[in-house]
Parts: C-alpha cells; structure tokens; sequence
C-alpha cells in the first residue's frame, strides 16, 4: 500500500512557514501528523534532520516546493513538545521518533496481554516483539528501545515489572 | 623683450584678431629668447606670443610700443626673421617675463615660414593705427593684465587664488539664481490673489453666469492650486498651524481618496499636497503631523499605520472588513495572487495592495507561499 499524502502536501503555502500564528498552529499540526504517518508507514524510527530536508516528506519536487532546514527545525521542535520525537545528540542532528509514544505503546501491549488471557504470565521482550503469537499486533518488530520504554511506561502505571533474567530481559503483566 | 606682459590670451571686446602664424621663435634682441618655438597672433590691438604646448604660457605686446620694423632674409641655416624696434617701456607695465632687456628691439624668426604675409599685415595695421580708434578697450586692459599676472602665481599660492576665484563666481551666480526664485515667488502670490478676486466676482455675478459655468471655472482654480494655502506665515506654528492645515486637507484630500478607492499612501499625499499648494511647500514633517489630527477634528479621514510602518491616509468609511473581504474575493477567484498581480487588478499601487493582502493574513483569511519565484498569498485553507 503507499502512502497517502495529505491534501496540505501539494498546496505550496505548506511548504512557508506561516506568519500568522493562528494559521502556523494548524500549518504545524498537519506538519507533525504527516511526519508521523510517513514515519509509521515506513517504519522509521530514526531520523536524521540533514537527511530530512532531502526526504519526500519535506521536499515536494512535484510543485518544486521543500521546507526550510529552519521550518523543518520548528516542525521537529513541535514533536518534541508533544512527546513523539527525542533528540539523540545535543546538536539535535538526529533524533528518535516515536510516532505512538511509549504509553500508548504500553497500552496496546497490555491490551493483548489481556485479549489472550495472559496477565500475571512472564514474556521475555523477544517473545514479545518478534514471537510467532504477535504476529498480526501492530507491536511485532517494535524496536527494542522502544519496546523497553513502553514497558516502563507500563510499569510506572502499576501493569508491569520487568525482570533481568539470565539470557535479557522479561516481563511480568499485572 | 621688457615690452612684453602675461596675458590669458583673450581677445578685447574691440580687439579683433588679424593674422596668427605657427612656428615662431621670439629673439630678444640679437638672443634667443628663453621661450621655445610658439604661435604668433596678431590683433587690431596686440602682438600676441603663445606657447605651442603649454597655451597657459601667453604674452602680449601693445602694437602703439613698435617704432618701425623691418624684415631680414633669411639664409643658410637661419629662418627669416622680422625685427621690431620698439619704444622705452613704460614703467607701469604689468609684469612679463622679462623684467629688464638691454635691447631696444625684439626679432620674430619664422620657422615655418609664413612672414612675407605677416610683414604685410603688421604694415597694414601699423598705418591703420586701429587702436586708436576705439580707445574704450585700451590694447591691454590692466584688468585682465592684472588677472593673468596673479594666476601666474606659482604653487600653492596659485591654486588658492584660483579656488577663490572660482567660489566666488559660483556665489555670484547662485545668488542670480535665487533671486530669479524670489521674483517668481511674488508672481505666484499675485497669482493667487488673482484667483481669488476671480473666485469672489463669480460669487457675486452669480445671476449672470450659468450655475455650469460657475462650477467648471471653479474646478479649473482648483484644479490650478489652492487658492489660499495655509502657511506658517499665516496661521503660526506648532499645533494651531497644524489644525488649520488639518482642514484644509481634509478639504482637499476627500475627492482624490473616492477616487482611488478611498486610500492612499501617505507618499502620494504629499505630492499631491505640494502640486496644488504651489510655491508653499509643505514639509513632510508638517503634513504627518496634520495627518495625526484629522481623528481630534473629527473629519472623515484618517492617518493609518500598517505594521510594515507604511502610512496612508484613508477614508474613515472606507472599512476595513470590505477590504480585507475583497482582497479574500480576489485571491480566491485567482487562485493565488503577488502583490503585484493584485495590484494591476485593482489599478493600487503595490505598496497599497501588498499591505491589503498582508492585513487579510493578518487575520487568517491569507495564507502564504515564499519561494524563489516570490511571495504569493493563497486562500488559508489551513
């Protein structure tokens, strides 16, 4: 399946960052929802914001229209307010993105946790994320980062423990 | 040679300019001359020497100095010469370059030939004694021989004089110029009153003349100037002035702003202003200041400053809504639009019209595209 652009994508205003601060906001949002869609239709989870700029995300050559290294900072800036981007390095050149933050990730994972009637069982994380029996969830072949945070998350909340067993690492769902 | 005084080299206003000779070497007395090879003039008046390169180097000799002359041949190896016998110097002769010579006669030795009709012409004026005829130019006035002998000077000296010399004839001719100005300026004032005594005879004769006509001959003064500009001379200075002029440009300015669509940037104003006021010009600072009054006296114009810092004096019915709601129309129907393109679609100038299309995005209804090809404002469909 491709990825579908949003209307926003071929209107070149888009590509300017917006004066007006009403219209910025809305202008950032569509911004930050199609840098988390492209991201979680191509599964990227790292992005590196030189590289950024030449990505069709950022840089429209149908209409010959790309965002500013500027905008594209801002756009990123944005994410990183709203939870779904960390920086990796203090230059902010490269950062994670986490088009589903760690709690919600968390959550899915709980969900199915539940849906098969495995609460109070121990998964070791790779059963987890690359198991037969998650095939299909949306959560099968999460990063391993990733699948660590959103535990935590879990774990804050009173739903999981992790345990440092001999060969990694396990979990425990309550 | 003591006979002879620097000169610019300029004829007289009587003097008139007989015969000039190339290649002409002075001898003063049996010896050359310390000059070098130059071009001989001869006048009604002087007999002129003048350096082949250097033209500032000139000296000139009154002709009623020459006793008689006579020509001597020439031979092997030696051009034909003329000699001059001349009087005594006189004492009060401006300076030359020599100031003492022990000869009591001067040798013109051609080295381009040239002297048999030089002889002849000298011959000619020497009987005719033309200078004595118009003897209100005298063969070397002392003005102008005084003149050269002080550009003359040497060094730094000179050159001071010189730059002196040249601001001074500046001065005198700005100071001709301006009081061409001022005779102008009174002109202009009895043209006013002209006007206005014309104006008043209309509104008496009013019967006479159709109400048409009245009218048509009234836009004409208008359209001349006003009638009765409001000066400083007039109305004082500081805000009472300003008041005044706060007025009379309300007066003036409302038919003009219907016709551009009720706004105009403040730049035209002013030139608008100063065309019709004439000869009393109004200072930029002046107007913005009876422009910032127009709100106090209540009149129906008002001074805006957008936030780019453009000011423009608009109709305070011109309203804001429609304008903004009009910019929205057009760039909606085009699609998207520059200033520029507004602006030809409008007939504003692109000051006017970028400022319309900043304020409809001021207020969300614009949204904009900055690229290399410039900047385009697009419906916000954000």
């Amino acid at each position: 399946m491709s990825f579908e652009w949003p209307w926003q994508y071929s209107f070149p205003p888009f590509f300017t960052l917006q004066p007006n601060v009403d219209t910025r906001q809305k202008q950032l949002a569509a911004w930050c929802s199609l840098a988390l869609s492209y991201c979680r239709h191509h599964k990227l989870y790292t992005l590196d914001i030189m590289e950024a700029q030449e990505s069709p995300v950022f840089n429209n050559k149908k209409i010959e229209r790309k965002l500013s290294m500027e905008a594209i900072q801002v756009v990123f800036e944005e994410l990183r307010k709203k939870g779904n981007l960390e920086w990796l390095d203090k230059n902010k050149s490269r950062c994670l993105v986490m088009w589903r933050r760690p709690e919600e990730w968390g959550k899915l994972i709980h969900q199915w946790v539940s849906k098969i009637g495995m609460v109070n069982s121990v998964f070791t994380l790779y059963e987890l994320s690359n198991g037969d029996d998650t095939e299909g969830e949306e959560f099968h072949g999460l990063e391993d980062w990733m699948l660590l945070r959103s535990l935590q998350a879990l774990q804050t909340d009173g739903k999981a423990e992790i345990i440092t067993m001999d060969d990694g690492k396990g979990v425990k769902f309550f | 040679m003591d006979c002879f005084s620097w000169s610019n080299g300029l004829l007289e206003i009587n003097e008139t300019l007989v015969i000039q000779q190339r290649g002409v070497r002075l001898y003063d007395g049996d010896d050359k001359a310390k000059l070098d090879v130059g071009v001989a003039l001869l006048s009604t008046h002087r007999l002129i020497w003048r350096d082949v390169k250097n033209h500032e180097c000139c000296i000139a000799m009154p002709l009623s100095q020459i006793i008689f002359f006579e020509e001597q041949a020439a031979g092997i190896g030696k051009s034909a010469k003329i000699v001059i016998h001349l009087h005594a110097t006189p004492a009060n002769k401006e300076p030359g370059p020599y100031q003492h010579s022990k000869y009591s006669f001067i040798k013109l030795s051609f080295k381009e030939h040239g002297q048999i009709e030089f002889h002849r012409r000298l011959t000619e004026e020497m009987t005719q004694k033309r200078w004595e005829n118009t003897p209100a130019s005298q063969p070397i006035p002392t003005g102008t021989g005084s003149q050269a002998g002080r550009t003359r000077a040497v060094g730094i000296v000179g050159i001071e004089r010189k730059i002196e010399e040249k601001r001074k004839e500046t001065d005198k001719n700005i100071s001709e110029a301006f009081e061409d100005l001022s005779k102008l300026m009174v002109k202009a004032k009895e043209m006013v009153e002209l006007s206005r005594s014309i104006a008043n005879k209309i509104k008496d004769k009013q019967g006479d003349i159709s109400e048409d006509e009245t009218i048509r001959f009234k836009s004409y003064l208008l359209s001349m100037g006003i009638a009765d500009p409001v000066t400083r001379e007039t109305h004082g200075s500081g805000t009472h002035y300003h008041l005044q002029l706060a007025k009379q440009l309300g007066d003036m300015l409302q038919a003009p702003l219907e016709e551009r669509g009720g706004m105009m940037a403040l730049t035209e104003v002013y030139c608008l202003v100063n065309r019709a006021r004439g000869m009393e010009l109004l200072s930029p600072e002046d107007l913005v200041n009876a422009c910032k009054m127009f709100e106090s006296l209540q009149l129906p114009l008002r001074l805006r400053v957008f936030d780019s810092g453009v000011m423009v004096v608009q109709l305070q019915s011109h309203s804001e809504e429609e304008m903004i709601a009009s910019a929205l129309d057009s760039v909606s129907d085009k699609g998207s639009l520059t200033a520029e393109e507004f602006a030809k679609l409008l007939g504003l100038s692109v000051l006017l019209s970028k400022e319309r299309l900043l304020l409809a995005e001021k207020v969300g209804h614009l949204c904009r595209d900055d690229s290399v090809e410039g900047l385009r404002f697009y419906p916000n469909l954000f």
